[in-house]
């Protein structure tokens, strides 16, 4: 089987525009959750977000993409120019052929759908723009990253929820190592923070108004955020041969079912993805350092996924590190896994692990060294990235420091 | 009709019971309501007194809304639409 390698990475999310500035937030413990700017949002109890400030699509788009490009799909295309770019592949020839796109999403083109139905709903018009329906679609992002950059290999859009770029990226990796591409352009992206997105959302009464606090005893819910985290993966002859800087290795992935509840998670579900995803790295669970948890800040979430990870690491759970970033940039739902993976990049190749921000009081069902409040330097062989879905899909990629 | 069948009415419906095997003492629990049950009741409960419930399922304990009797929730619910009116 191939061995397979992350020479690029990219993402734009409310902790930065590039890697470099969301990693340095990152480690200086930055919350980028602030007031939510959208209209009517006089009319949400939830007015909290990891919203991107500022943001103009002009600066980046011309007038004829944006009309094809939604929020997500923006953010996607913004994402994939930094990995590709630093990856340094130029998409040609056989290897046109060989490389392809596989990016997590829930929501898709959730922003054009809001806009559109206000627009024939509630404006009582009764004609939408022509590219409406390109614009919304799931696969959106994917198809033009792929057409961006003249990827014609095997390339599709996975929705699970919360895991959809776990899950993407798990089979961006599968597919470089049964060798049916060299390289893939893999990740996820989100833009729910529109009206009708939280609108959903609040109704759950998951969410909390004051912030995010993972694995504190004070966490009240879960915070959303936005945007999109992408990476090149890349077979590792491959990038040997092209003297490629490597990011860190892919070694395993592993996902499962709960096959119990739509919205409950389950510890054994957990546990089941994580343990195998270390017997597909074929390591033993005393070489993993770093854990970057799911950890909404639910209730539900965290408590379980602690019970999980003491159950598949027994006495080595004292040892291991395991924060959530989600402190800082919101819950990126289908792009969450993506910019977490950053988190798990930084610990392999800078040993610096990230926090868990506003950590306030130890809950005793979450009593991990969560790495609260500030960072710090530890040196890491492997890292875990957790990520449990709605539906109770599941899915756990290993990450190896550079060979 | 009283708050109090009202609130009969929507939990017996939630529960799929009979409103007539819902007392006042019956906890949710009790009656196989489980927590999206309950945030399906809060709602319900929202739309039938059109009032707004300070609920969290993260920390249901925590709200001033105490659901733990269908007599308990009956009297926060008289609390809200009181205030409301």
């Amino acid at each position: 089987m191939a061995r397979v390698v992350i020479t690029g990475a990219g993402t734009i999310n409310a902790l930065g525009r590039d890697v470099a500035s969301t990693q340095a937030a990152m480690a200086e413990g930055v919350c980028g959750i602030s007031a939510l700017n959208m209209r009517d949002v006089d009319r949400l109890s939830v007015t909290i977000g990891g919203q991107i400030h500022s943001y103009n699509e002009a600066d980046h788009f011309n007038r004829q993409q944006i009309a094809l490009y939604d929020r997500f799909t923006q953010f996607t295309l913004l994402a994939a120019r930094e990995a590709i770019a630093q990856s340094g592949l130029i998409f040609t020839g056989e290897l046109a052929d060989q490389a392809g796109v596989i990016l997590g999403t829930s929501g898709g083109g959730l922003t054009t759908q809001d806009e559109n139905y206000r627009t024939v709903y509630e404006d009582g018009k009764n004609r939408v723009h022509p590219f409406i329906v390109p614009k919304l679609m799931n696969n959106a992002a994917t198809a033009h990253v792929s057409m961006e950059h003249n990827l014609r290999g095997p390339s599709f859009t996975v929705a699970t929820a919360c895991a959809s770029s776990n899950h993407a990226m798990g089979q961006a990796f599968t597919m470089i190592r049964g060798g049916s591409a060299k390289a893939m352009i893999t990740g996820g992206s989100e833009a729910m923070l529109c009206f009708g997105g939280i609108k959903a959302w609040e109704g759950l009464r998951v969410m909390s108004k004051d912030g995010c606090r993972p694995f504190c005893a004070t966490r009240n819910g879960m915070v959303q955020g936005e945007g999109a985290g992408v990476f090149v993966f890349e077979e590792f002859e491959h990038a040997k041969a092209r003297d490629a800087e490597i990011l860190a290795e892919v070694i395993g992935f592993s996902m499962s079912s709960d096959a119990s509840d739509i919205v409950m998670p389950s510890k054994a579900g957990a546990a089941r993805a994580i343990a195998g995803a270390l017997r597909d790295a074929q390591i033993d669970r005393s070489e993993v350092g770093y854990i970057n948890a799911h950890g909404t800040g639910t209730a539900a979430n965290d408590k379980t996924e602690c019970a999980a990870v003491a159950e598949v690491f027994g006495p080595h759970a004292d040892q291991l590190m395991m924060s959530s970033t989600k402190s800082m940039h919101g819950h990126l739902i289908g792009g969450t896994g993506a910019v977490e993976l950053l988190a798990c990049l930084m610990a392999l190749r800078e040993g610096v692990i990230a926090p868990t921000i506003n950590y306030q009081e130890t809950d005793p069902e979450c009593a991990f060294d969560v790495v609260p409040n500030v960072a710090r330097d530890a040196k890491v062989d492997v890292a875990l990235s957790n990520a449990f879905a709605f539906g109770g899909l599941n899915a756990v990629i290993a990450l190896r420091r550079a060979p | 009709m009283s708050i109090a069948s009202q609130v009969i009415d929507i939990i017996a419906e939630q529960a799929m019971l009979d409103p007539a095997e819902i007392t006042l003492e019956s906890s949710l629990a009790e009656l196989g309501v489980d927590s999206m049950g309950v945030v399906e009741c809060i709602f319900a409960i929202e739309e039938t007194f059109d009032i707004s419930v300070p609920f969290n399922a993260n920390e249901p304990s925590q709200s001033d809304f105490d659901i733990s009797t269908v007599g308990s929730i009956t009297k926060a619910i008289e609390k809200l639409v009181n205030e409301a009116a």
